[in-house]
């Protein structure tokens, strides 16, 4: 596995991602939202006029289930990107003269899982730093100290969602090689979003702990172990003689 | 020194047998045509020698690499080029930024890639539109990008399926002569084709392909394999009576019919047409032409592609 080869097959799909404009909608607007809206709600909520003032108590719950946010947006943006970047090629039947190129399979696999997994990756980093320096600002009077950042909330956006993207990019990929119609992919592509959503939920019900530094680390866990799994059946998927004959 | 080889070269889909124990072998600096009709396995042929698809069963070497073994796969991958049957460009990318993302999978320096760019974007005529999105070609000129992609890193060995399949007779010869060009530069060129008369023009030795390997020659060995010379005359219409009279009068030799199309094998044919006209006259046929017709690369090539079917 060369690291510059597989960058090579990646950088194609970069410099096609900044011809499509859904794409760059979908990677920078999503998450540049979430950070400023979520953070503007609770601006809105001190500053209501006759409203009962939220208080610290209120925030340390809020905080966490807004964060979680960013784990539930990392299911979800590389499909874009992904069904795109596969689909496309499968469209435009441009992986046969890249597959007659002295690049290995692996490469292949590992350059288009770059290029869908580092623009959602960087925009929900980025982005996340932009929410909490805001969050900061508008509940430091509340708490009395800055909530951001701390070590749940720095395990879910350095461990977990770069492992929820990694899972979204391997499904994308299997979900890519099976149809051919971009729509679909991405309809089924954004199944990933299910269980995470289903966590945030269980968190809201009080089933599932959030904002606890175990609680997160166990979900990490198990996303590494699901990438894992996806991992050896993409694979299994990605090889050049399935490629050209079994990619439908 | 043999390019390409193949010995026993096999692939099934399943039940069905696409090349079936094909053996040839391509010299460096030659280049060969691979005929066959719609189905024929060329296309699979060469994804097997281009090590896009594994082979069932037999050999194959490029360069005297094995196609079957991983580490020499990407030597085989270093030293081929391929246009494929569809071109594959990647469509929102300009011409330019096509052939510079290949050349950098072939590990070329950016000198390296510009100056071949250049090079061939400008043989193929298509250096002034260097910079147009190549979803924007016409396919004649996606067609060529596709040549040019494949030439980018100089490769010695060009494998081309089909690939003056799409285009106008004048791209078409352009795209030929360009094969003629890189003649000239010693590469050996792999063309599948269903085109007779490029396969003629183009090549100096012609391998005929329906699932198994009918012949393989030079372009004249080919057009000789199959009778010598024969008269042909066409008759206003088909009659059984100028048929008989024929065979009555030329007992022995090969008669032909084809409703009204009648063919007598001749060894002497310029000699003979105005015997057998006046022959035919006599049985009431009615001459709307007569004429010498030689032997031919389809007349070789549909014999031995019919044989099977
Ligand atoms: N992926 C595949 N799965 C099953 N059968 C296949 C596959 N690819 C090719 N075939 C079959 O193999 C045979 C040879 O096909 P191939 O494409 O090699 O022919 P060809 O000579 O290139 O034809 P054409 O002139 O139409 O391009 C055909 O019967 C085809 O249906
Ligand atoms: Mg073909």
């Amino acid at each position: 596995m060369r690291f510059s080869q597989a960058w090579i097959v990646a950088t194609k799909d970069f410099a096609t991602f900044t011809k499509k404009r859904n794409i760059i909608y979908t990677v920078l607007i999503v998450p540049l939202v979430v950070s400023v809206a979520l953070p503007g709600v609770v601006w809105y909520v001190q500053h209501r006029v006759n409203g009962a003032d939220v208080g610290a108590a209120e925030l340390t719950i809020l905080l966490p289930a807004f964060v979680f946010f960013y784990l539930i947006i990392a299911g979800f943006i590389p499909t874009t990107i992904a069904s795109y970047s596969l689909v496309g090629e499968k469209i435009e039947k441009s992986m046969e003269p890249l597959l007659a190129t002295p690049t290995t399979d692996g490469e292949i696999l590992f350059g288009k899982g770059l290029a869908a997994f580092v623009p959602p990756m960087g925009a929900i980093l980025a982005s996340s730093v932009l929410f909490m320096a805001l969050m900061d600002t508008f509940t430091r009077g509340a708490l009395g100290y800055y909530y951001f950042p701390n070590w749940d909330a720095a395990a879910l956006l350095y461990l977990a969602v770069p492992l929820a993207v990694v899972m979204s990019v391997e499904w994308n990929v299997f979900v890519s090689s099976r149809v051919s119609d971009v729509r679909i992919a991405q309809q089924l592509g954004a199944i990933m979003i299910l269980p995470l959503a289903g966590l945030y939920v269980g968190g809201e019900i009080g089933l599932v702990p959030l904002g606890d530094l175990n609680t997160t680390l166990y979900i990490a866990a198990a996303l590494a172990i699901v990438d894992l799994l996806l991992l050896s059946v993409v694979r299994e998927t990605f090889q050049r003689d399935q490629i050209l004959t079994k990619w439908k | 020194m043999d390019m390409i080889e193949t010995a026993g070269l096999t692939k099934k889909f399943g039940d069905l047998t696409a090349v079936d124990g094909v053996s040839f072998k391509v010299a460096e600096g030659e280049v060969f045509g691979f005929l066959g009709p719609n189905g024929a396995g060329k296309t699979t042929t060469v994804r097997m020698l281009c090590c896009l698809l594994s082979k069932t069963s037999g050999e194959a070497h490029i360069g005297g690499y094995d196609v079957a073994k991983d580490h020499d796969s990407l030597e085989i991958r270093q030293m081929i080029g391929v246009v494929p049957d569809n071109v594959g460009l990647y469509e929102p990318l300009s011409a330019y930024k096509n052939l510079d993302i290949y050349g950098r999978l072939y590990g070329m320096t950016e000198a390296g890639r510009r100056q071949n760019i250049e090079r061939y974007l400008g043989m193929l005529g298509l250096w002034e539109k260097r910079d147009v999105a190549a979803g924007a070609f016409s396919k004649g000129m996606k067609q060529k990008l596709a040549i040019a992609r494949a030439l980018i890193h100089d490769p010695k060995v060009l494998f081309m399926d089909e690939p003056t399949a799409n285009l106008d007779p004048e791209s078409s010869k352009t795209v030929r002569d360009f094969i003629l060009d890189l003649k000239q530069e010693k590469r050996t060129i792999f063309l599948n084709t269903h085109n007779l008369d490029e396969a003629q023009r183009v090549c100096d030795r012609i391998a005929i392909l329906n699932t198994k390997l009918m012949a393989t020659g030079t372009p004249d060995e080919l057009e000789n394999m199959v009778g010598g010379k024969k008269v042909v005359v066409e008759l206003a219409q088909a009659s059984d009576a100028v048929v008989a009279a024929l065979k009555k009068k030329f007992a022995g030799v090969a008669i032909v019919s084809d409703g009204a199309k009648l063919s007598v094998a001749s060894a002497d044919p310029d000699g003979q047409v105005p015997d057998i006209v006046d022959a035919v006259v006599r049985a009431g046929g009615r001459v709307r032409f007569a004429g010498v017709e030689g032997s031919s690369l389809e007349a070789t090539y549909l014999q031995l592609v019919r044989k099977e079917g």
